[in-house]
């Protein structure tokens, strides 16, 4: 499966190592950071933490797509799960965040587990309609198990107090936490993506033949970097729910896969950066057109088409191939 | 299309399938005789709930129909084939009640009473136009994929079942439109052991029909012959002097006429409303995984069973009948990943 992606299999010489960034990349994450930092004074901090969420969420599809070629049309499953389960311990057992946000984490990598073990026995297309059909299943099993709460969701969720010390009751200290939850997650990608491990799935990308018979049991492969990125799907999903004190069906609906398709389709498949611009600009776009009913939908199936037409490489692909930089 | 692989001379019988049937068999005459569950159902609610899984099932053939026709020879997995039923059934009401629309583009806009067109037109003209349609967005959009990764047919028929969708419900709202079933096949029939509504009944047999002779225009004319021969090797053909390029827009134009044709079934059915084929394609995509896309008449058995594999889920156990499909999906995975029909990869 060759999905146009940027990143080179041979790393070029790097001049210096900060994490394992190239120095572009170096100067991005400097630059996101200090837009972490800056951002909260200036623009509304829920507003913000929505789009950590979907940022880390399209990071975690990301690692499928861009590092395995795995296109998962069914994301939203583990999303979904994750703000469930964190919602309900959270609410429930009355769980302190961190705990609340992994279990809803280990959850989301329990069920990609099982999902990605059924989904890899089929390639390309196939494994795209069946994770999409595995996720209908889940949102089936979530608009009627008990604990989900049906179509009103899990509401009310505190938010608590992290460690059981740092109330998070704040908007300020919320995002915080997420702002933390989202770097630690984003540098584990990265970290995972440039790992040997990390060559292997890019080999898989490549050429999954060729790295079969280089000896590699490329399933196992694939099956670890679902379970990885399900996992960081799940935080993301329990994340969210802290933060709006809310999980609903909409978080397991197939739309939620599409929309996560789009934010890499639109930032930039198999870059570090590309999903959290990407998840920037549709979370904007929503809010933005939220008044307008569904010209929301007729807009992103228009990016959505003009991406695959247009610019396949996203909007920074686009940008690292016309200044010739990995991103 | 199957037949080019088949090399062994001889029957082999299918014994894991058949083992597997046999063990369900002794499972569930196991259950009945211990007492500790019945199979035994009132026949009416029996009967009712296969009828209706009939139904179903039809609509799932002549989908997944489409979706391999399309398949097979544009190598791209249709997600706007829900759209597209759900443009089938907009247009067959936009037909039959013209007035209603025209009024929200200008009031005071009106047609003639000759010029609303019942059922039975828009059975004909609705998939002629939404396959013109089809044709349109073959020639301008799709076909600029074709030398690209499958994947980026999926992710553009996404976008363009959002763009269809979402102008569906700015113009006409999430609520859904009636839309009357015709004069003659209102009312019940008797089949001499059930009362059946004479449109389900019309359903089945007029999806049935069409399913019939889609298989027969491409297993036994000479331009399904063609057809076929240009899902193995384009080129090839195309050196012979067919023009392809046509050949394609045209199944894709027919793919999705048949979606069409599903659409203005359904319309009495279900109300008319924009979601319509979103709730139904994603079911479809996994009846496909189940029956594999190598056969045409694998689709459309898959898709008739599975209708009433769900529709007897119903009858008894009506909390599954919402995700039954997806677990046979998982089943048939694990069993045989091809698919039932379908070629190993």
């Amino acid at each position: 499966m060759s999905v146009t992606t940027l990143a080179p299999t041979a790393a070029p010489a790097r001049p210096f190592d900060f994490l394992g960034f190239s120095s572009a990349q170096a100067w991005a994450f400097l630059v996101l950071v200090g837009l972490i930092i800056a951002c909260p004074w200036v623009i509304y901090p829920v507003f913000l933490m929505k789009l950590l969420c979907f940022a880390l969420f399209a990071c975690a599809f990301n690692l499928l797509i861009g590092y395995v070629g795995l296109m998962s049309f069914g994301h939203a499953a583990y999303f979904g799960i994750g703000s469930y389960v964190t919602a309900w311990t959270a609410k429930t057992w009355g769980l302190t965040p961190e705990l609340a946000i992994l279990l809803g984490g280990f959850t989301g990598a329990l069920l990609g587990l099982a999902f990605g073990w059924l989904a890899i026995r089929r390639q390309g297309i196939y494994f795209a309609m069946i994770t999409l059909a595995l996720a209908q299943m889940s949102y089936f099993f979530c608009l009627q198990a008990p604990f989900t709460g049906g179509e009103d969701g899990i509401q009310q969720v505190p938010r608590g107090a992290l460690f059981g010390i740092f109330s998070l009751r704040t908007d300020m200290a919320m995002y915080a936490v997420v702002a933390g939850v989202f770097l630690i997650c984003f540098l584990l990608i990265h970290r995972i993506v440039h790992s040997p491990f990390g060559q292997i799935l890019k080999a898989i990308r490549e050429n999954e033949p060729r790295a079969t018979s280089l000896g590699y049991r490329t399933d196992d492969y694939k099956l670890m970097a679902f379970v990885l990125s399900t996992f960081v799907a799940g935080i993301a999903g329990g994340t969210k729910a802290l933060v709006f004190g809310i999980a609903t069906l909409t978080d397991v609906n197939y739309a939620m896969s599409g929309e996560v398709v789009l934010m890499n389709l639109l930032g930039g498949m198999g870059t570090i950066f590309g999903p959290v611009v990407g998840a920037g600009i549709i979370v904007w776009t929503e809010s933005a057109l939220a008044g307008a009913g569904s010209w929301v939908t007729v807009t992103q199936g228009v990016i959505f088409v003009a991406c695959v037409l247009a610019f396949r490489r996203g909007i920074i692909g686009e940008i690292a191939a016309k200044l010739r930089i990995i991103l | 299309m199957s037949a080019t692989t088949a090399t062994a001379n001889t029957v082999r019988l299918p014994v894991r399938g058949i083992a597997a049937v046999a063990v369900v068999v002794a499972a569930a005459v196991g259950l009945q005789l211990s007492g500790s569950f019945t199979f035994y159902r009132p026949m009416p609610l029996l009967l009712g709930q296969l009828s209706l899984g009939l139904i179903n099932g039809a609509f799932y053939a002549l989908l997944s129909l489409g979706l391999a026709v399309i398949f097979g020879m544009l190598n791209i997995i249709n997600f706007a084939h829900g759209a597209v039923f759900m443009l089938g059934a907009f247009t067959a009401w936009g037909m039959a009640t013209p007035n209603t629309w025209l009024g929200m583009i200008q009031p005071g806009l009106q047609v003639p009473d000759w010029l609303q067109l019942g059922y039975w037109p828009a059975l004909i003209i609705a998939p002629l136009i939404v396959g013109a349609f089809g044709y349109l967005l073959e020639k301008t959009v799709i076909s600029r994929l074709y030398k690209l990764d499958h994947l980026y047919g999926l992710l553009l028929t996404f976008g363009l079942a959002l763009i269809f969708e979402g102008l569906a419900r700015n113009a006409f709202g999430s609520s859904g439109m009636p839309y009357r079933i015709p004069a003659a096949l209102s009312g019940p029939v008797d089949l001499g052991f059930m009362f059946m509504p004479k449109y389900r009944l019309w359903v089945v047999v007029a999806a049935g029909g069409m399913c019939l002779i889609t298989w027969l225009l491409i297993e036994k004319t000479q331009l399904g012959a063609r057809l076929r021969a240009a899902t193995e090797n384009p080129g090839l053909v195309q050196a012979f002097g067919v023009n392809v390029p046509r050949m394609i827009s045209l199944t894709y134009a027919g793919g999705v006429a048949l979606a069409a044709f599903a659409g203005v079934l359904a319309a009495p059915i279900y109300s008319v409303n924009p979601n319509m084929g979103s709730s139904f394609i994603i079911t479809v995509f996994a009846v496909v995984v189940i029956g594999g896309m190598g056969s045409i008449l694998g689709s459309i058995v898959t898709g008739f069973g599975l209708g009433i594999v769900e529709g007897l889920t119903k009858v008894y156990y009506p909390q599954f009948s919402a995700t039954v499909i997806f677990l046979v999906m998982v089943i048939v995975l694990l069993v045989r990943p091809a698919g039932l029909f379908g070629k190993a990869a």
